[in-house]
C-alpha cells in the first residue's frame, strides 16, 4: 500500500493507506480524530469541512493521497479546552449550534471566510459563502451571528483574549 | 470505490507516458467530479493518474492579448485572480459562482472541461470566448472540443495542460442556478470581441453547451439585448426533468440570453 505523509495540526503524519482513503477517513479513523464529520459522503453538507494548505475543502470528496506533502487543520488543531478560539467561542456565546454535528464543518468553513473577506463581514456575505454547509437544526440566524461576531474577535489581539 | 492503483506522475510526460502504458486509466484532477463518480461505483479504472504532483500545470498567466490558465488551476483561484479580473472580468465572476467556496478549492478548470458536464459553467466560458484548449498533443478549438453530452474531442489519455482566452471586455455571463445542486439550470455567455459575436448557452441542451447561430447572426445588426427579441429555440432539444420542462428551458434561454447580452453590451 502507498504511504502518505502530510501533517495535521502541525503534526507530521505518515500511514500505509489503501489508495481509496479519503481524507476524512484517514483524520477520523487512522488519526482518531473524530471531530471532523461524515454528514453526506457526497460533497453536499459541509460537516467534513477541514484546512487543507490553507483552504477550506470537503475532506469526504479529497483521497488522503492527494493531501501528500500538504498541511492539514481540523477543529481539534483550533483551540483546547478553556482555550477555545474566538470562532469557537462566539458559536457557544451565540448559541450558533443544537445538535453540534455540522459544527466542526462551519467553524472551520467561517476561518475561512474570515481569511478571505477580512473580519468585518456583511450578514448577507455570510450567508452565501454558507452556500456549501447544512444545518438541520438551527435556521443558521445564530450561527451567522457567531460568524460575523467571531471575524470581529479573531481581530482582537491574542493576549487580550487569553485574558478574557 | 473499487479497488485502483494510485499514481503522482511529476511531469506531464510521465503522466501521459503512464496513461498511455495502463488498460484503463483515469486522470484525476480536483476530484469533485471523479470521487463521487467512483463512490457511487459508476467508474471503476483500474489506475488512478493524480495531475496533482505537477507544478506544470497550474497557474494563471496573461501574454500580450491571451490570458492562459493551466489545467490544474482551481475555481477559487481563478475568481479571485487580478490578472483575470483585468484581463476577462466575466470569466472571474462565472469561477465565482461554481458550487460553493469548498467546492471552488478543489475543483479545477481542465477538470471541468474534460468532464463536459452539460451543466457545467467553464464550457459555456469557453465556446463563448472561443477559447484554445492546449493538451499534451496539439490544440483544439473549444468549437471542435465539445462534441456532445459529456464528450469531448480529446482521445484517451490525451491531457489538457492549459486554456488560452482572448483577453475580452465586452463579455458577460449570466447563471440561473438551480436552488439545491447550484448547477446552471441555462447559463449564457455573451461576447463580443471586434466582429466576433458569440452566444453559448450551458445547462439547457440535451447535447450539452451550444452555440446560439441565431441569436448571433441577431446581434450583428446591434449588440443589444432588443435584438434577440422575438427569437426563440425548439423545446424538444432542451433537458427536460423535475427541474423544469423543455418549454421552461427552450423560454429561460431567451430571458438569460438578453440579460447577458444587455451586461455584456453594459
Ligand atoms: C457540490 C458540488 C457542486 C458543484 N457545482 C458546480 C457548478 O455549479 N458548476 C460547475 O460547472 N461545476 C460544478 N461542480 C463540478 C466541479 O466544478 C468539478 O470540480 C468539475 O466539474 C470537475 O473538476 P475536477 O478538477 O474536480 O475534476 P475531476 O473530478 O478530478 O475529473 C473530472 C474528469 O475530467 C478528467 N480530467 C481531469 N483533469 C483533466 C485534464 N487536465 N486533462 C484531461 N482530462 C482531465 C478526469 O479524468 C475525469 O474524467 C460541482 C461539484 C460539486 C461536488
Ligand atoms: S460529508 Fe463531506 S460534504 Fe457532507
Ligand atoms: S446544529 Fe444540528 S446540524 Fe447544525
Amino acid at each position: 500500500m502507498p504511504i502518505v505523509t502530510m501533517t495535521v495540526n502541525g503534526r507530521p503524519v505518515s500511514a500505509d493507506v489503501d489508495p481509496r482513503t479519503l481524507l476524512v477517513q484517514f483524520l477520523r479513523e487512522n488519526l482518531m480524530l473524530t471531530g471532523t464529520h461524515v454528514g453526506c459522503d457526497t460533497s453536499q453538507c459541509g460537516a467534513c469541512t477541514v484546512h487543507l494548505d490553507g483552504h477550506a475543502v470537503k475532506a469526504c470528496t479529497v483521497l488522503a493521497l492527494q493531501a501528500e506533502g500538504g498541511a492539514v487543520v481540523t477543529i481539534e488543531g483550533l483551540g483546547a479546552p478553556g482555550l477555545l478560539h474566538p470562532m469557537q467561542e462566539a458559536f457557544r456565546e451565540h448559541h450558533g449550534l443544537q445538535c453540534g454535528f455540522c459544527t466542526p464543518g462551519m467553524i472551520m468553513a467561517a476561518i475561512d471566510i474570515v481569511n478571505r473577506h477580512g473580519n468585518e463581514l456583511a450578514e448577507h456575505t455570510v450567508r452565501e459563502e454558507l452556500e456549501g454547509n447544512i444545518c438541520r437544526c438551527t435556521g443558521y440566524h445564530n450561527i451567522v451571528r457567531a460568524i460575523t461576531e467571531g471575524a470581529r474577535a479573531m481581530a482582537a489581539p491574542v493576549l487580550n483574549r487569553a485574558a478574557e | 470505490m473499487f479497488a485502483f492503483t494510485y499514481h503522482r506522475p511529476s511531469s506531464v510526460r510521465k503522466a501521459a507516458a503512464l496513461a498511455a502504458s495502463v488498460a484503463d486509466g483515469k486522470l484525476l484532477a480536483g476530484g469533485h467530479t471523479l470521487i463521487p463518480t467512483l463512490k457511487q461505483r459508476l467508474a471503476a479504472p483500474g489506475d488512478v493518474i493524480d495531475l496533482g504532483g505537477i507544478p506544470d500545470l497550474a497557474g494563471i498567466e496573461l501574454r500580450g492579448r491571451t490570458l492562459s490558465i493551466g489545467a490544474m488551476t482551481r475555481h477559487a483561484e481563478v475568481a479571485a485572480s487580478p490578472v483575470v479580473k483585468e484581463a476577462v472580468p466575466a470569466l472571474a465572476y462565472l469561477a465565482g459562482l461554481i458550487g460553493d467556496p469548498a467546492v471552488r478549492n478543489r475543483g479545477t478548470i481542465g477538470g471541468s472541461i474534460a468532464n463536459n458536464d452539460p451543466s457545467a459553467d467553464y464550457p459555456a466560458a469557453c465556446l463563448g470566448l472561443g477559447a484554445t484548449i492546449i493538451t499534451s498533443q496539439r490544440r483544439i478549438e473549444a468549437d471542435d472540443f465539445f462534441t456532445g453530452l459529456f464528450e469531448t474531442a480529446l482521445e484517451p489519455g490525451e491531457i489538457i495542460t492549459r486554456i488560452a482566452f482572448p483577453a475580452v471586455k465586452k463579455a458577460a455571463y449570466v447563471k440561473f442556478a438551480n436552488p439545491a445542486s447550484r448547477y446552471a439550470m441555462v447559463g449564457v455567455f455573451a461576447a463580443k470581441r471586434t466582429a466576433d459575436i458569440r452566444v453559448a448557452v450551458t445547462g439547457a441542451s440535451q447535447s450539452g453547451v451550444f452555440r446560439w447561430t441565431e441569436a448571433e447572426e441577431a446581434l450583428k445588426k446591434r449588440f443589444a439585448g432588443r435584438s434577440l427579441d422575438g427569437l426563440s429555440l425548439p423545446a424538444d432539444d432542451m433537458i427536460s426533468d423535475l427541474h423544469g420542462s423543455g418549454e421552461y428551458r427552450a423560454h429561460l434561454v431567451g430571458v438569460i440570453a438578453q440579460r447577458a447580452v444587455e451586461a455584456a453590451a453594459g
